[in-house]
């Protein structure tokens, strides 16, 4: 698999894994608001994932579709950011993870429209504005716990505090990375951390909530060693397809 | 906003001192007989308002409750276009519960109220959602004959004389038909495949069949509410009428699917152009509406469970609300 097909699935699967976990919530929300946020973050990220499966499968030139390369793929073939398979835990754990991730993928989708691969940069111009709506909706609920009662404060700083590691990996280049940037079709994860840290400090602030401190806790999702918890989303999403192979749905 | 209501309520009040009750009962029913729709702020019966209350929000709890069996397949949806399909009709049935909620407000109940009143088991909601969804041909089935059975009975609504209702409807009878015809697209892709998703096709249909058609209610001559609705002109058609029309219109469906229906007494009568079909299981509906269904304890656990752990993110939310005014307020 070459650098630049890796890259792609990187981006793919953590649209994808993310979307799967905020599938988990439709239904179940704090409110019926919140249902339907959810489902929207959740619709939103599944259609760019698919792209970019498409893609990736395009590059691969193997004759890969979107299902087969969301649906067969074991866990050390799936290359998403650690940080997206984190269980949903209560509202605030999603909110915390949602805005981390938000703030990192319109970053890096405002960088990728440059891409000198045309697709690419098609789906990151489509993606930056979908990725500004969800920091404001990520961004405003943060603000809302970290401002709001004693108790959301408490609840939300104990989840920021509990993913803050996390976001080491979003800004870690590896060979991938640099031959991705190097190609001209990706850009390098560790020049999408200024303007990331400029957009969570402002937001923190205005949510009364502290910066956590950096910790030197890394994880290398993105190069398939994941947590304990993609295992179980995998077995879940892929159990029916993979009961009937070949199938059509 | 507000004052202005006072003063229309204001003239009301002089004009209706002069009127007696039952003069304005035979205006409004004159306007209703009319075709007029009555709005939110036109005089209307007590009774007329109750039973709007009631079926409105029973309608909306059905469309939040009615969210959790076809939920329970997003995490396993079999591709991601249907996965894509699944979550955005999900979310369509929890727009119409918002959309639902809206219009029960406007007859001057509170949606917090009518949640309660769900949570606490005092409200009713479609029984065939406390019915389990164990495959994946039950997200096919449930769009085919749940949302098809839901179109039969809200088509008429959309005709409905409390225009805030009616005109909810038309919005939403336009994505329930949407929803039928991906579920049908579902079952036919399942009645075209393998061995194994025709059986899983069959299997569902043999489930949904007879629950769906208990969601026309009550046979005609046991139904409680239906003469008094049709005077109102909130219900058009009688509910054995609907379940007919839906019987009439699903079995060509199912045939071309290449499934049976279960039902043995089922037979096209020449003569009367419509299905006979045998006699339902009137017991399993009262059981089942009397909360021993399948999944009624699951379902009401589900949103007790999802209202208790959102507590605190509605209070946070409501507490930065009241800050932000105060601020405001000073700022002014
Ligand atoms: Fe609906
Ligand atoms: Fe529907």
């Amino acid at each position: 698999m070459t650098p630049e097909v890796r890259y792609v699935l990187r981006l793919a699967d953590t649209n994808l894994v993310l979307a799967q976990r905020l599938g988990e919530w439709v239904g179940h929300a704090p409110a019926l608001e919140e249902d339907l946020g959810l489902a929207n973050l959740s619709l939103d990220l599944l259609g760019q994932a698919r792209l970019l499966l498409a893609r990736a499968g395009e590059l691969e030139g193997l004759g890969r579709g979107e299902d087969q390369l969301a649906y067969l793929r074991e866990e050390s073939e799936y290359f998403n950011l650690t940080l997206v398979e984190q269980p949903n835990g209560d509202f605030g754990d999603t909110v915390v993870r949602q805005f981390l991730f938000d703030a990192w993928q319109l970053g890096l989708y405002e960088a990728l429209v440059a891409s000198g691969d045309a697709a690419l940069a098609a789906i990151a111009a489509k993606g930056a504005r979908e990725a500004a709506y969800h920091l404001r909706y990520s961004g405003g609920w943060l603000v809302r716990l970290g401002d709001g009662t004693a108790e959301s404060h408490a609840r939300v700083a104990a989840s920021l505090a509990r993913l803050w590691p996390y976001t080491n990996e979003l800004f870690h280049d590896d060979d991938v990375d640099r031959a991705a940037a190097a190609a001209g079709i990706g850009v390098l994860p560790s020049a999408l951390a200024p303007p990331w840290s400029v957009r969570v400090d402002q937001t923190l602030a205005h949510a009364t909530l502290a910066r956590p401190a950096h910790s030197s806790f890394v994880w290398y999702g993105k190069q398939g060693r994941h947590s304990e918890h993609l295992g179980y989303l995998l077995a879940e999403m892929q159990s029916l397809h993979r009961a009937h192979p070949g199938a059509s749905w | 906003m507000y004052t202005q209501g006072l003063d229309s309520l204001g003239k009301d009040c002089l004009r209706d001192e002069t009127r007696d009750g039952a003069a304005l009962e035979s205006r409004f029913q004159a306007r209703v007989d009319a075709e007029e729709k009555i709005e939110a702020k036109d005089w209307m019966p007590e009774a007329y308002r109750r039973t709007l209350i009631r079926q409105i929000s029973q309608h909306a709890h059905s469309e939040v409750v009615g969210m959790l069996p076809e939920g329970n397949w997003i995490t396993r949806a079999p591709s991601l276009k249907r996965k894509t399909i699944l979550i955005a009709k999900v979310q369509d049935e929890g727009g119409h519960g918002a959309y639902l909620y809206s219009a029960a407000e406007t007859l001057g109940v509170a949606r917090a109220e009518l949640v309660d009143q769900l949570l606490a088991g005092k409200a009713k909601y479609s029984s065939i959602f406390n019915y389990p969804t164990p495959t994946w041909a039950d997200v096919g089935a449930i769009g085919w004959l749940v949302d098809g059975a839901a179109i039969m009975n809200q088509i008429p609504l959309c005709r409905c004389s409390y225009g805030p209702y009616a005109r909810a409807m038309v919005r939403i009878c336009k994505e329930e038909s949407f929803h039928q015809r991906q579920g049908y697209e579902i079952m036919l892709t399942l009645a075209r495949g393998t061995e194994a998703q025709r059986a899983m096709a069959q299997a569902a249909l043999d489930r949904w069949w007879w629950p769906s058609l208990m969601m026309f209610g009550p046979t005609d001559t046991d139904s409680k509410h239906g003469a008094q609705s049709m005077r109102w002109k909130i219900k058009r058609f009688s509910n054995d009428e609907l379940r007919q029309k839906f019987v009439d219109t699903t079995v060509p469906q199912a045939d071309y699917l290449g499934l049976g229906v279960p039902d043995p007494e089922l037979a096209w009568d020449e003569a009367a152009q419509h299905y006979r079909f045998g006699p339902i299981d009137w017991s399993e509906f009262e059981r089942v509406l009397a909360g021993h269904g399948p999944c009624n304890r699951e379902r009401m656990e589900a949103r007790c469970k999802a209202h208790e752990e959102g507590r605190w993110v509605r209070e946070a939310a409501a507490a930065w609300a009241a800050k932000r005014s105060a601020v405001a307020m000073q700022a002014a």
